[in-house]
């Protein structure tokens, strides 16, 4: 190779374009990727990172549009073409075969002759992991392992198929800060091998701290390719959102009344069986939004389940004002005056029904709603239509179907079922995740409006802009634990971020 | 008492030879993740059709092949309807079992009666067959007896031990893990599923060209839904698919042993579906499942662009 | 090279008329496809067609059997739709259909002098437990632990069979019968009065329909059925919202249980007058009612309609069973094509396919 003909780029897309029924997720996007950097694609949820990844690795074909590898014009049509390519991918949700050991899953779809060798494998297995720092062992099972493990697996079974470009989809969403450390490490190790690295991030820190480049996507376009040393974190927000400023939305000062959810030392187990909730304490007031903030996986869910009742408490008490719920069906939590906005907005909705009849999937049982035995259906009708011209959710009737609706409209009607019950409490778990800037918004002032009239609010969410920006008090949850309850103000955001981290513990008399 | 073991040795072999084909066939199906509730249909199809070719030319070999290729084909209507179009397995496997039973009626009406000409006759091995005791228990049977035997430990062997038995019970455990590393999904399943019906339709001849021999209409008379219930009991494992064949084979020969003795042979013959209940119900408990393997994705259709 | 590649994309709404002609091609293929395999086994298709459709629909006689013969299928039918709308997959309903059979001849056998008014009430109470009792075992095993029903229902089939024919063959053997395995026939009042000289055993059809418009209210008008609906599109909604989707499982298993051992009483009642091998009782109604049900959409009152269609098609069958010397298996032909082709054809409903040319 000489000077006058650089290297070509590892990976060349061109006006990629790509249509899912009712979503344009790519619209004629271009990406350069040099061989030997690490290249963050930052975008907010829906902006189409993980589809253009997908395309890469030959999961989706796109509609338009062409690639180049190493300068070479290929079509991939299959992962297994990718594979041909020298190009790995590693999903947000692994791909390995639960049952199988580390081995089975590395060699799978690789092995040469007919045998099966194990030890030949596990030995180049152990090979690769000293190499580049992956600790595993490649004869346990791949149930046995933390997320963690698992990753490392994933990424072993990249390299044992040569994969010279590897595409990391939210590579450290499940994991703790100490792995997320040796991740970040093997990646750096991997550049000075000559490997590609294009990882999927909606974290900025994460993209200053080990990309050298980054292209930003939203709603499914390019906005910009950048050197990472020569940005910050401030331009990269802006870039991605779309907006200068963080809407500062205006927070009345309102005094807290009766406290409407006591939690005692709470206890739960995850599906696995270890401990997800440690023991957790708190109480949220009338016209109070408690915020918890968190890296996803320290136990958000199960406390969101656990407060449904759809996961058994092991230990501590629950109150809703006065009532003791702990042990609760959900159906008696509902009546008592419990409300929830889950982050898997699907599971709190039937999508192939109608929106009428997903008004009342948790009132029906109301006598307001048929005598006895019997649905009346006018009357689901009517109380739908409404709901919907109270919250304004933009749907064609009543009588269309939820999965036919926008995100944000589908979450809209969400929340007006729920808050049309008048709970004592409404619970809001990542109520904006994959919603546009307007649609956030909306919902924003919703919960705002809500706190205002008196209601106590829940708020579980991942982005610490949305926990700051909504909530009075914000407690931070890591490993099953609150390491700190704090009030929500711009001096505090510096402890947050280290408690979210695990890595500082406020003392209990100091939290709020 | 020793005349009693052999006979009931020598008969209960023969009498699971079918139901091991037909399991056989139906584990590796399920492995990859396709229930097939058409083995009855695909067994049937081979009986009749390894009895008409036998007779046509003489050659139950050539009767045996043509029932294999016959359950292959039918077992492909099948992997289309539930890899290509993914449409509800049970349904296309019981539409299966229907098209098969039939058929084979309508194929078979003109051979009710007949005496098979060429039928498979047992080997004379030299040497075992003459010993003692051994001989009449063992060394006497056709050649088809055997070779369902040695299927066994070499299934066993793809299985657990060659890069085509991982792939196969990737597919079926984790298909999008499998797609991921290149693997082609719908050909593993199309070649299982083909190679179950291969193997329903080698059991379905073994009835009619060796066993029986002769047709009759129906005459597998259940056999392949004891498949899908040994396909259980044996909890998807070639080693125990041969002992629950022999048990389940044992269970229909004691009747004539037992009869005798007022003991009913309908309630022998619910045990092995009782039995598969209770495996059933044994297994429902997660930790139990991960350790033995049930397929994870048995019944659910893979296709790549919907999760 | 060039290959093409078969894509199917998933449609967001199926349009109604949509559905009815995809329903409509998907029963004309598969009437072409039975031609070919019958032209194939050297029946000629044209003159069999022609013999069902005067055997099944063409005179009075053949219209009456075929709506003795829709009887049981709708009402199995009936209860397996409202089970699979709720996604409990019971394929068990032969099996329910000859336990119910038993219980309501068991009835009969015991209390021959009782009046029919009160006989005959008792009679399809008894088939009605007798084939909830026979689904409550999958219910149960499901609810509890999770127990995949599809295997559970199918394996109860098969001891259902054989605990009929021991009891045949046994306890239940009438002593007149010289050996052969019937019961004892039964008394005047517990045989089920038919229209005129038909075999239309009018009370079990009346209970038939009602079934269908009660099952069809029960999904549409009721809390119940509102929440059989939303478990069945989706179970976790249903936990989330305070559902207990146990219960609902039970529920579906034991109705749709029940009617079929209902549709036993019905055949052994108002057609046999006896109880006896299972063969003899019902030749697969609880199978064929899977198709009924999956023609009708799932739609409990539209089962009385394709219970109709497809009951036309057993009589026709019979017809040409007679007319060309064919075994009594021909009718599966029939019943497997169709069933193929009609869940076939609900892909056209739910996804558009394409063929895609690749380079």
């Amino acid at each position: 190779m000489t000077d006058s003909s650089p290297t070509p780029p590892a990976v060349l897309m061109r006006g990629i374009t790509k249509r899912f029924p009712g979503v344009l997720a790519n619209d004629h996007i271009d990406l350069e990727v040099r061989q030997g950097e690490i290249h963050a694609l930052l975008g907010e949820n829906g902006a189409g990172k993980t589809t253009l990844m997908n395309i890469l690795y030959g999961i989706y074909h796109p509609d338009e549009g062409s690639i180049e590898i190493y300068g070479r014009p290929v079509s991939i049509h299959s992962p297994h073409d990718a594979i041909k390519l020298g190009i790995g991918m590693i999903h947000q949700q692994f791909r390995l075969v639960q049952t199988h050991t580390v081995v089975e899953n590395v060699i799978l779809g690789m092995g040469k002759g007919f045998v099966f060798r194990e030890k030949e494998a596990s030995e180049k297995i152990r090979e690769l992991s000293a190499r580049y720092n992956l600790k595993v062992d490649p004869d346990a099972y791949i149930w046995q392992l933390s997320a963690g493990e698992q990753q490392r697996v994933e990424i072993l079974k990249a390299l044992y198929r040569g994969a010279q470009i590897l595409i990391l989809d939210e590579p450290t969403s499940m994991l703790t800060p100490g792995e997320i450390e040796d991740l970040l490490k093997t990646l750096h190790r991997m550049t000075e091998e000559g490997h590609t690295i294009l990882f999927i991030t909606h974290k900025l820190d994460e993209v200053t701290a080990i990309s050298h480049r980054v292209t930003i996507l939203r709603q499914g376009r390019v906005i910009a390719t950048l050197e990472t040393s020569q940005t910050n974190e401030r331009e990269l927000a802006r870039l991605m959102v779309g907006r200068e400023v963080l809407f500062r939305l205006s927070k009345e000062q309102i005094q807290p009344g009766e406290v409407m959810l006591q939690v005692e030392n709470l206890q739960a187990l995850n599906d696995k069986g270890l401990f997800a909730l440690k023991g957790i304490s708190f109480t949220i007031r009338q016209g109070e939004i408690f915020g918890i903030a968190g890296v996803a996986g320290n136990g958000q869910r199960e406390l969101v389940e656990a407060l449904i009742g759809l996961r058994p408490v092991q230990a501590g008490r629950v109150f809703l004002q006065k009532d003791e719920i702990t042990h609760d069906s959900p159906r008696a939590r509902i009546e008592k005056g419990l409300a929830c906005v889950p982050s898997e907005r699907l599971t709190a909705l039937v999508p192939s029904m109608s929106v009428a009849e997903n008004m009342v999937l948790k009132s029906y049982r109301q006598p307001a709603f048929g005598r006895g035995i019997l649905l009346d259906r006018t009357t689901v009708r009517s109380y739908s239509q409404r709901l919907i011209e109270q919250y304004a959710v933009i749907t064609p009737s009543c009588d269309t179907l939820v999965k036919l609706l926008s995100g944000g409209n589908i979450q809209r009607a969400l929340l007006a079922r729920e808050l049309s019950s008048q709970p004592r409490l409404l619970i809001a778990a990542t109520p904006t995740a994959g919603l546009d800037v307007g649609a956030t918004e909306t919902i924003w002032q919703i919960l705002l409006e809500q706190r205002r009239q008196g209601r106590a609010i829940l708020l579980i969410s991942e982005d610490l802009e949305e926990v700051m920006t909504l909530s009075d008090r914000v407690a931070v949850l890591f490993s099953g634990e609150i390491m700190g309850i704090v009030r929500s103000e711009a001096q505090n955001l510096e402890k947050i971020g280290l408690m979210m981290a695990g890595a500082f513990r406020l003392p209990q008399e100091e939290w709020v | 008492m020793i005349d009693f073991l052999i006979s009931i040795v020598s008969l209960t072999i023969p009498a699971g030879t079918a139901l091991l084909y037909g399991t056989l066939g139906e584990v590796y199906a399920e492995r990859s993740g396709v229930l097939n509730l058409g083995v009855e249909g695909m067994m049937i199809m081979g009986a009749v059709t390894g009895f008409a070719v036998t007779t046509a030319t003489g050659n139950a070999l050539l009767g045996i092949l043509a029932a294999a290729i016959i359950g292959v084909l039918m077992s492909l209507v099948h992997a289309f309807a539930s890899v290509t179009l993914r449409v509800n397995q049970v349904v296309s496997g019981l539409a299966l079992t229907m098209l098969g039973l039939g058929i084979s009626g309508m194929m078979g009406k003109r051979f009710i009666g007949l005496p098979l000409a060429g039928r498979l006759t047992p080997l004379d091995i030299p040497v075992l067959s003459d010993l003692p005791i051994l001989g009449p228990m063992f060394f006497r049977f056709n050649i088809l007896v055997y070779f369902s035997i040695l299927l066994v430990p070499l299934l066993w062997f793809i299985l657990y031990k060659t890069h085509w038995g991982i792939t196969l019970r990737s597919v079926g455990e984790n298909p999008a893990a499998a797609d991921a590393m290149g693997i082609n999904v719908s050909l593993v399943r199309y070649l299982a599923v083909m190679f179950g019906g291969m193997l329903a339709g080698l059991g379905g001849a073994y009835l009619s060209v060796a066993y029986a021999p002769a047709w009759i209409e129906g005459m597998t008379a259940g056999a392949g839904w004891i498949v899908i219930a040994l396909t259980i009991f044996s909890l998807w494992d070639p080693r125990r698919a041969l002992l629950g064949a022999y048990l389940f084979g044992g269970v229909r020969v004691l009747q004539f042993f037992l009869q005798p003795l007022g003991i009913s042979p309908n309630l022998l013959n619910m045990l092995p579906f009782l039995l598969t209940i209770v495996v059933l119900w044994m297994i429902s408990e997660q930790a139990f499942r991960r350790r033995i393997g049930v397929p994870a994705a048995l019944m659910q259709p893979y296709s790549r662009e919907e999760r | 090279m060039k290959s093409f590649r078969l894509r199917m994309e998933r449609r967001l709404e199926a349009p109604r008329a949509a559905q009815v002609r995809a329903l409509a091609v998907s029963l004309f293929l598969a009437l072409i496809v039975i031609g070919l395999l019958f032209a194939l086994l050297g029946v000629n298709p044209f003159y069999a067609y022609q013999r069902i459709l005067v055997g099944g629909f063409g005179s009075l006689y053949g219209l009456s059997e075929t709506i003795a013969k829709a009887i049981p299928l709708a009402l199995a039918g009936a209860g397996l739709s409202l089970a699979f709308r709720a996604r409990v997959y019971n394929i068990g309903a032969e099996g329910q259909l000859l336990i119910g059979a038993i219980f309501g001849g068991v009835v009969a056998l015991n209390f021959p002098e009782w009046p029919r008014l009160a006989l005959m009430p008792t009679m399809f109470l008894a088939g009605f437990l007798g084939g909830a009792l026979w689904a409550s075992i999958p219910a149960l095993l499901k609810a509890r632990f999770r127990v995949d029903e599809v295997l559970t229902t199918l394996m109860m089939v098969y001891i259902a069979s054989d605990v009929v024919r021991y009891l045949v063959y046994g306890p239940l053997r009438g002593p007149e019968e010289r050996g052969f395995p019937y019961s004892s026939r039964f008394s005047a009042t517990a045989q089920l009065p038919h229209i005129d000289i038909t075999r239309i055993h009018y009370p079990t059809l009346i209970l038939a329909i009602l079934a269908a418009i009660l099952l069809y209210l029960l999904l549409e008008r009721t809390k119940l059925g509102y929440e059989i609906r939303v478990a069945g599109e989706n179970p976790a909604a249903a936990r989330y919202a305070g559902m207990d989707t146990q219960k609902i499982i039970v529920i579906v298993l034991l109705i749709s249980g029940g009617l079929a051992g209902m549709a036993g009483v019905g055949e052994v009642a108002g057609i046999h007058a006896r109880l006896s091998p299972p063969e003899g009782i019902s030749p697969g109604y609880g199978f064929t009612a899977i198709i009924v049900a999956w023609l009708a959409r799932l739609n409990p009152l539209a089962t009385l309609l394709t219970a109709f269609l497809i009951g036309g098609l057993l009589v026709g069958g019979d017809a040409i069973q007679v007319a060309l010397n064919l075994p009594a298996a021909t009718i599966q032909v029939f019943n497997g094509v169709i069933l193929l082709f009609v869940i076939a054809g609900d892909i056209f409903t739910r996804y558009r396919i394409r063929l895609e040319k690749q380079a």
